[in-house]
């Protein structure tokens, strides 16, 4: 494991007659090397004050930050210095130095390392080209765009060769089409150096397009964390339900929703959602639901989606015919490691 | 219209002038610089908060900046004395105008430190920066363009305190102007040492604003 967070609290103690506020509670992160690893979660949640605890600039009330084998808080001062010069940071608003070229603003974790200058010339300018910035070396930030800006954040992070990148929103300022290109170089440089990438963001699109695992952070704590396809096709928490709903498209139609009814009433047929995930997003179970139990099967609604890759799709039917044979097809369905539940019971058009 | 004499006591009087502002205006430099940049950064939640520097600090300033300056001029003679080894003349002027600018220039330089982004500290702690390095290499370079126009704002209140060291006998333009426009009746001696006000109080005001402009990255046309 690159990071290991365990059981981290944070309480900011009270001052001026408030009370004192928790911002972080029971917090377990494990994050692998070579991972990129998302927290989302809404202003206030917590994520902000948790992606510092990863390089101590704020330091947990209580718990064990582990960072590529070394507890952070255990360093002194001096050592803490060292650690973090091997991890990178990168900000929602850029954090360079107006005072500084784009080229020295690179240089600067190197400058503060004490690295020669010759060296400091070697390493920046492969990554002005890494960033695509080459021709702009010699430019101030206020000539650059949002987008420019952000490259040469995280041609700065990267300077000092770190072993983990943390973002914080680094793409919340920017506009769609520049926060795209800013996660594909986050995802390039996470399969062309290996680099362990810890974001933060509010926006559940960012999840999707380059996170590997994610967790959900809600009032300090995390509510739900995993694998992003499995968060994404199975969110079991309402609010990580609130945040996966609007990208991934798993409820129904409203105008097919108006038929649906929680409870069975007289000549109603239920209603299953079936999810297919991964491989078996291919598997014929529809044909053999309805040749082998002879059960109808009136499809409501259809959708695949594409989560890092790999292909999710929902199939919301309605199931005509007795309640034998639906249960049957649910179970014909669970044997092939399908997902299904029963949303509710359609009554009949003209009830 | 002026006699020969009279431009020569106002060049001198110019040069007594420019004499006192800069040399105090450097020693106040040296000195309230690096005060200022300590009030800065041991406020509350600053890079090295330090409550008791901090207040101590600030209360030193406040009780200089708040004694009328031809008081504090006369009030630290012995000072000046100590100092200069004499209480009277151009150069022991310098010894109450300096202390007079230090805790302005302090004050002026403390502002424009708080006004860096708070982040761009943030960001050079996240990459392992000592509390002198971040100093050195993020606060000061770009709080520069607001220490260059607290200098100057700071040079142009020393032409007006240099005027009234006359009082001990230090020299300078304000001193011809007083003795020679206003006790001597002279009224075209003090036009003319107003006019000569005038003019070096603008020539350092657009000197220090385009120095800033030079020094300041953070509006340039893309």
């Amino acid at each position: 494991m690159m990071i290991t967070l365990t059981n981290i609290h944070k309480t900011y103690p009270a001052r001026g007659g408030g009370a004192s506020v928790q911002a972080l509670a029971d917090v377990d992160i494990t994050v692998g090397r070579g991972e990129i690893f998302g927290i989302i979660g809404r202003s206030g949640a917590g994520k902000s004050t948790l992606l510092r605890t990863v390089n101590l600039l704020e330091s947990p009330s209580s718990g064990s930050v582990m960072v590529d084998g070394v507890e952070m808080t255990a360093l002194s001062a001096a050592e803490l210095r060292r650690a973090r010069h091997s991890i990178g940071m990168i900000f929602q608003h850029f954090n360079l130095l107006s005072s500084r070229t784009v080229f020295d603003n690179v240089a600067l974790p190197l400058e503060l390392a004490g690295t020669p200058n010759a060296e400091i010339r070697k390493a920046v300018e492969p990554l002005l080209d890494l960033v695509g910035l080459a021709d702009k070396r010699d430019r101030y930030p206020a000539e650059l765009s949002g987008g420019q800006k952000q490259r040469v954040g995280i041609a700065r992070a990267l300077a000092s060769k770190p072993k983990v990148l943390l973002s914080d929103e680094a793409t919340s300022a920017l506009d769609p089409e520049t926060t795209t290109q800013i996660l594909h170089l986050l995802a390039d440089i996470n399969r062309r150096l290996g680099l362990t990438i810890v974001l933060i963001t509010h926006e559940i699109a960012v999840i999707k397009e380059i996170c590997h695992k994610v967790a959900v952070m809600e009032g300090g704590r995390v509510i739900e964390q995993g694998p992003v396809f499995d968060i994404f096709a199975h969110p079991q928490h309402p609010t990580t339900r609130s945040f996966v709903d609007p990208v991934i498209n798993r409820g129904i139609p409203d105008s097919l929703r108006d038929r649906l009814s929680p409870r069975p009433g007289p000549g109603s047929n239920p209603v299953l959602r079936i999810t297919f995930t991964g491989e078996k997003a291919t598997t014929p179970v529809i044909s053999a639901i309805s040749r082998r139990l002879e059960l109808d099967l009136n499809i409501w609604h259809g959708q695949i989606d594409e989560i890092q890759g790999a292909p999710f799709g929902t199939l919301v039917v309605e199931a005509l015919g007795d309640t034998a044979k639906v249960d049957a097809a649910i179970a014909l369905v669970k044997e092939n490691n399908l997902g299904v539940e029963v949303l509710g019971h359609a009554l009949p058009a003209n009830h | 219209m002026l006699s020969p004499q009279i431009i020569d006591l106002l060049i001198k009087g110019l040069v007594d002038t420019l004499h006192m502002v800069a040399v105090s205006g450097a020693i106040g430099t040296l000195i309230g610089l690096p005060i200022g940049v300590m009030l800065a950064v041991t406020g509350r939640g600053e890079l090295l908060q330090n409550f008791a520097f901090n207040k101590v600090m600030g209360a030193v300033v406040n009780m200089t900046r708040s004694t009328p300056f031809i008081i504090l001029v006369v009030a630290i003679i012995p000072f000046t004395r100590l100092i200069a080894g004499t209480s009277i003349g151009t150069n022991a002027a310098i010894v109450p105008l300096t202390v007079a600018a230090a805790p302005f220039i302090a004050r002026v330089v403390e502002n424009a430190v708080r006004e860096v982004d708070r982040g761009l500290v943030e960001a050079a702690q996240a990459m392992g920066a000592t509390p002198f390095q971040i100093i050195r290499k993020v606060l000061l370079p770009e709080a520069l363009p607001g220490i260059v126009a607290g200098l100057t704002l700071s040079a142009v209140s020393l032409v007006g305190y240099s005027a009234m060291v006359g009082a001990v006998g230090g020299g300078g333009l304000g001193d011809l102007g007083i003795r020679y426009g206003y006790q001597r009746f002279l009224p075209e001696v003090m036009l003319a040492v107003v006019i000569v006000l005038i003019v070096l109080v603008q020539i350092v005001q657009s000197t220090g604003d385009w120095i800033a402009r030079r020094v300041n990255k953070r509006n340039l046309k893309s």
